[in-house]
């Protein structure tokens, strides 16, 4: 046991190196000179030659390369080119953000999906299965962005119970545990809860059947074991596998945040990353992906292990 | 869509029918496949959207870049244009059939070209082994080590905006994935009795690749890369939503989203309109996907 995880530790580490080169060479895939690229426009003298020193690009790219990954795994991601900030400072806080949005939304996926996947699993075959596989594969396909704008139009324009934009009153940036901040995580949660929502529904449905399908679920039954106690059971072989998926889910929410953060202008990853598109504030954007797919990575191993540890049957070692 | 999936299994039929009895594997999938009345409605749907947008000269009223100052956002229902107009007084119905062109595009083309890169690393990895697995994978897995949105936004981002941006950003998306299936197929049939077999009695690395190989990963890299579709014309049409796609005055259902949502306050249905046919489309192409995977019967 030990020893496999030690070796899932270890394979992360290659896909990590491998993953933070990638957001190194994204800055040279840009059109014309990296070096244009990152200075602003109109800059001064110093400026440039403070940022040559800073990228060092006269140096050869795997020196660039180590330089680079040296000074992001000390915290230095450098200099927005906008802001003049460090990036760090304008990502951290909105790595944040995002994580507020991505955690509620699984959460409100996980209700949905869970309950929604038990009611079809139980019932497989009828019409209570069929609207909820309905509603399962319209989760998924839906385009959540655009049941962004749909929320918009319901609870906002024509409702007007919900706020449309921002995160809290006068465009603050810093969530509070109050009532004005949840309500405006209302709707941007709801629309990226529905592909979670959507997997989670699916996955589930499929273990209940195939939970109840097994010889030792028709033993308890036949001990005579009452309805409720047999469900524990669905749950505790369930569980692995949806735990999992929940984990996935919120890694890619996490990087896939940034179409309904656009919609509903929240200030996290996703807001930052357009800004940085459209401003080509490009060590923004390398510093936000590198830190997002970091997250995603982390997540991904920390998912493997948990299920390891939860389902001995996955013991591959 | 049911249509060209159709046009090799059908063709392969009579082939395979030599023998008498039995039905070959691709015959049978197109017989439950054609049986199956989820598959044909949203077949049929995906037909229609197509077709329109392949015919769409010949069938809009209106040309798609003519604006009207004075015929801005009309409502739904207007006698003249029936889904009203967009924030420039373009019709759009007119529009969303024109849209159907680069949106349906961005969804398949991405696809297809990572089901043809990723499908060759994938059984080239698969059945070399050895080193040159190890490296593909490798890379194959630093690539899907990216969430998806993230990814394509990260490309589509740094080379600018455009057509042909997006297509590369999204075809590097989607060949992880099919390379992994590739690769797993192929690893598992390479092992096989029969292959042994076919090794030792002489045949030819293509021989094996071609003749049992290529048969056996066909079908799972065909449901899954159908499965990619759905996703891919969402992210291809929140590309152009961000601004990262085609460039405006082009229809598109995603550009065109993004241009009414400025709108969404004044004409709110009008704003939501394109939406609907980006969640028919995937939809439809979600379920095709489901049947095809019932009618194959394939687990991936």
């Amino acid at each position: 046991m030990l020893l496999y995880l030690l070796r899932r530790i270890l394979y992360t580490l290659p896909i990590a190196i491998g993953v933070s080169m990638v957001c190194f060479a994204l800055i040279h895939l840009a059109p014309g000179d990296p070096l244009s690229a990152v200075i602003p426009e109109g800059a001064s003298p110093e400026v440039i030659a403070e940022l040559k020193a800073a990228y060092g690009f006269d140096q050869p790219l795997p020196i660039q390369y180590f330089n680079w990954i040296w000074r992001a795994v000390q915290g230095d991601f450098g200099m927005s080119i906008m802001t003049r900030r460090p990036v760090l400072s304008e990502v951290g806080p909105a790595v944040v953000n995002t994580m507020i949005l991505a955690v509620a939304a699984v959460t409100l996926g996980f209700g949905f999906g869970v309950g929604l996947g038990i009611a079809a699993g139980y019932t497989a075959g009828s019409v209570i299965d069929r609207i909820v596989t309905a509603i399962s594969v319209s989760g998924v396909s839906v385009p959540h962005y655009w049941l962004g704008m749909v929320l918009i139009v319901i609870f906002a324009v024509n409702l007007g119970v919900l706020p449309a934009m921002g995160m809290g009153a006068q465009g603050s940036a810093t969530f509070a545990l109050d009532w004005v901040s949840l309500r405006h995580l209302i709707l941007p949660a709801i629309a990226m809860s529905v592909i979670p929502a959507g997997i989670i529904a699916r996955s589930v449905r499929g273990t209940v059947i195939e939970v109840l399908k097994q010889d030792y679920v028709q033993t308890l039954h036949a001990k005579g074991l009452p309805g409720r106690r047999v469900f524990v059971h669905v749950v505790k072989n369930a569980a692995p596998t949806v735990l999992a998926i929940m984990g996935l889910q919120l890694a890619q929410l996490l990087g896939g945040s940034i179409l309904v953060e656009t919609v509903f202008s929240w200030p996290g990853t996703g807001f930052l990353l357009n800004t940085a598109i459209f401003t080509r504030d490009l060590p923004i954007l390398q510093g936000t992906i590198l830190v997002l797919s970091m997250f995603f990575v982390a997540i991904n191993l920390m998912v493997d292990l948990l299920q390891s540890v939860l389902d001995p049957r996955i013991k591959r070692a | 869509m049911v249509a060209t999936t159709g046009g090799p299994i059908a063709s392969d039929a009579p082939a395979k029918g030599r023998r008498p009895v039995s039905r070959s594997f691709w015959a049978t999938a197109w017989r439950r496949l054609s049986q199956d009345k989820v598959a044909l409605v949203c077949g049929s749907i995906l037909l229609i959207i197509l077709l329109a947008a392949i015919f769409a000269p010949l069938i809009t009223p209106y040309d798609p870049y003519r604006t009207s100052m004075a015929g801005r956002l009309l409502p739904i229902g207007d006698a003249r244009h029936w889904l009203g107009t967009d924030e420039l007084g373009r019709d759009l119905l007119t529009r969303l059939i024109y849209g159907g062109r680069m949106s349906l595009f961005m969804g398949f083309a991405p696809v297809v070209l990572a089901t043809l890169i990723g499908g060759f690393l994938g059984i080239v990895a698969g059945y070399c082994g050895g080193a040159i697995n190890m490296l593909i994978m490798r890379v194959t897995d630093v690539f899907y080590a990216f969430p998806s949105v993230l990814l394509a936004v990260a490309i589509s981002g740094v080379l600018g905006a455009g057509l042909v941006n997006s297509l590369v950003s999204l075809t590097l998306v989607f060949t992880p994935p099919i390379a992994r299936v590739a690769e797993s197929v192929t690893t598992q049939i390479r092992n096989q009795d029969y292959v042994e077999a076919a090794r030792a009695t002489g045949a030819s690395g293509w021989r094996i690749v071609f003749g049992h190989v290529l048969s056996n990963v066909t079908g799972p890299i065909l449901i899954y890369a159908s499965s990619m579709i759905s996703v891919a014309i969402v992210i291809a049409s929140g590309l152009s939503f961000l601004g990262l796609g085609v460039s405006p005055p082009n229809a598109e259902w995603g550009l065109m989203l993004n241009t009414l949502r400025q709108s969404i306050y004044v004409a709110p249905m009008n704003a939501i309109l394109p939406g609907v046919m980006i969640f028919v489309t995937s939809m439809s192409m979600n379920l095709i996907s489901d049947s095809l995977r019932a009618s194959m019967d394939v687990k991936v």
